[in-house]
């Protein structure tokens, strides 16, 4: 015989699970987790260096780094003063709350007040991931090309902040500054936004503030 | 893409929800999609006929439900269905719009076969 059963269930509805008890485990240790996306070569690595540099004197950091394959950014945070962890994923495209799961498992997070978690570089499949983090960063790159908020809606609408990074070669490349802010204001009014040059140092003061700002949040 | 993992999970909740019902067998599997979630339909039924084989959903057919995303603007705070990669207002124009609802991805029901009696324990 033959029977219709209700489910209503989310498919990833496993991955919220667990990105809800490493929240909780962030929350317990009053970690603030920040989930750093772009695409590759945007400078997420090179943004870690620069907020480990100017904050690694005040806070404790620990860096989780996805990559499909080798440590090359794990090491660099390492050299730069972080306590890092490396996940490789083996060819899977983002990371999910699972695997982090398993990265906290070798953290001292009472020992800890900021987590940097560097997402694969993607610009699609991170956005469908929660992973239990604070806040969802999207660093931009002026090299990219001023359309990606247009061409990758999904990822632009779901983050907290955007850092767009490489604003030394705005000179030098067709980059509308003023085309690229109209997409992202489209699919994510409001959002707190971060020009700098991650090569130069210019504009990291309002990013690092805005960084203990978050801590300072948590904290209270 | 992700659809590997995601026709796990899918596999997954099937399986769960048929073995809570006793069930012998999966025909059917009824999933609703948001016009604005970046899932591949094609995609999914091809990971599905490899992962589902030795299960006893193995061959369920799955059926794609796709639902409207939902927008409002914040101009006019009007709320409106936005259509394809065109997601300004309709009525004024509009670019200070946010994306109510679309990014769905839910199973929904299954259907089942079991053997007889199974069922009628209750």
């Amino acid at each position: 015989m033959k029977e219709r059963v209700q489910v209503v269930e989310n498919i990833l509805s496993a991955n919220d699970r667990l990105a809800g008890e490493n929240r909780a485990r962030l929350n317990q240790n009053r970690v603030l987790g920040l989930n750093l996306m772009a695409s590759p070569g945007a400078g997420k690595t090179s943004l870690i260096e620069r907020t480990l540099a100017g904050l690694v004197d005040e806070l404790r950091v620990a860096v989780v780094d996805g990559d499909v394959a080798t440590s090359i950014d794990a090491d660099r945070a390492a050299a730069a003063g972080a306590t890092a962890v490396q996940i490789n994923t083996g060819g899977e495209c983002h990371l999910d709350a699972v695997m982090l799961h398993g990265a906290l498992e070798g953290l001292a997070l009472d020992e800890l007040e900021l987590l940097i978690v560097e997402n694969v570089g993607n610009l699609i499949c991170p956005a469908s991931f929660a992973l239990g983090t604070h806040v969802s960063v999207l660093i931009a790159s002026v090299p990219e090309g001023d359309d990606k908020p247009y061409k990758y809606p999904a990822m632009y609408r779901g983050v907290d902040a955007l850092v767009i990074n490489k604003i030394d070669l705005l000179p030098y490349v067709e980059f509308n500054l003023d085309y690229f802010k109209a997409g992202v204001e489209m699919l994510n009014p409001g959002i707190v936004t971060f020009p700098l040059s991650c090569r130069t140092g210019v504009g990291l003061g309002p990013w690092l503030d805005w960084v203990r700002a978050g801590l300072k949040d948590l904290r209270r | 893409m992700h659809e590997l993992p995601v026709t796990e999970s899918i596999l997954e909740i099937a399986l769960r929800h048929a073995e809570a019902a006793s069930a012998t067998r999966v025909t059917d599997i009824y999933l609703v999609i948001g016009q604005l979630a970046s899932i591949v339909d094609d995609s999914i039924q091809f990971y599905w006929d490899m992962i589902s084989e030795d299960t006893i959903a193995a061959g369920a057919r799955l059926h794609f439900k796709r639902i409207p995303a939902e927008m409002l603007c914040f101009d006019c705070q009007v709320t409106y269905q936005p259509g394809e990669g065109e997601l300004a207002c309709p009525q004024c124009g509009g670019r200070h719009v946010k994306v109510v609802s679309g990014e769905q991805f839910r199973m929904e029901a299954i259907e089942v076969e079991s053997a007889e009696g199974a069922l009628s324990r209750e």
